[in-house]
């Protein structure tokens, strides 16, 4: 994976935060990812095809995607439920879109596909490609939650 | 003045969060409808007076640009003006939707000023019909 590609998704993910519930993520040291379980209790994963394949995905503990849903919405979510999990999937679907907007604008081009939702404390990640799974930790006043972008 | 405004998307929380935007930004909401997708849309507008349609692209069932060509081959649902509000971000099917005839589009991650600037320059447009 080519180290420009990395901040887009970064770029991508503070911008979209921000834009849609006024959330200031701050991210930390990224890092190469080791086995399939999720670090959150709810994950975005979206598959994404193009000058290479590979997928996305922003996996929240619950903490801070309850906050950040309750932020989106103004109202106070108190469970992972059916809207969170809808609006974890639109999410990831806005930050895949942004960062491959990103991507376009330094030459590179991908589409994305329609992003699938899971959810359970423990769950997995199957990234579509094997290649290194990179993952970016962010923190929110609420929490933390990860960024892992893994390409061919 | 308020509007009317059909808003489309098959998320429930992306309806909710536009209809939350677009009254934030000031812009005046008359009654407000919400479609899971482009036929849903559709059906709303056989029975309400629609002055607005805010519509996402990429829809199950039937998606925004089939909506709208749908919407163009009636007399008077041509005349309604549509927004695509959207992550999509592929020129030639933005491109195709101008075509159409949409007359506005807002890229999803969007700011209330975003959404009122660009509704308000369509619906106080001398003819926006």
């Amino acid at each position: 994976m080519k180290a420009e590609w990395i901040n887009p998704f970064l770029e991508a993910t503070v911008s979209v935060l921000k834009t849609m519930a006024s959330v200031d993520p701050v991210p930390g040291k990224p890092y190469i990812k080791q086995g399939t379980s999720a670090t959150g209790d709810v994950s975005g994963v979206v598959g994404i095809t193009g000058d290479t394949e590979g997928s996305i995905c922003i996996t929240f503990s619950r903490s801070s995607i309850l906050f950040i849903i309750s932020q989106m919405l103004g109202e106070q979510q108190v469970e992972i439920n059916d809207e969170v999990k809808d609006a974890v999937g639109e999410l990831t679907n806005m930050i895949s879109g942004d960062s491959r907007r990103r991507l376009e604008e330094a030459g590179y081009h991908f589409q994305g596909a329609i992003p699938t939702v899971i959810s359970g404390h423990g769950h997995e990640i199957k990234h579509i490609t094997k290649g290194p799974i990179l993952s970016i930790p962010f923190n929110t006043q609420a929490g933390p939650f990860t960024v892992e972008v893994c390409f061919k | 003045m308020a509007y009317n405004v059909l808003i489309v998307d098959d998320s429930q929380t992306m309806r909710k969060v536009i209809r939350k935007t677009v009254s934030l930004s000031g812009f005046e909401i008359g009654d407000c409808w919400e479609a899971g997708n482009g036929q849903e849309a559709l059906d709303i507008l056989r029975t309400c007076w629609v002055d607005l349609i805010l519509t996402d692209l990429n829809m199950p069932v039937m998606n925004g640009l089939e909506m709208v060509k749908e919407l163009v081959k009636d007399e008077i649902y041509r005349k309604i003006p549509v927004v695509l509000i959207t992550t999509e971000g592929s020129e030639p099917r933005i491109e195709e939707a101008y075509a159409l005839g949409i007359k506005g589009y807002i890229q999803k991650p969007f700011y209330p000023e975003a959404i009122r600037d660009t509704l308000l320059r369509i619906m106080e447009a001398p003819h926006h019909d």
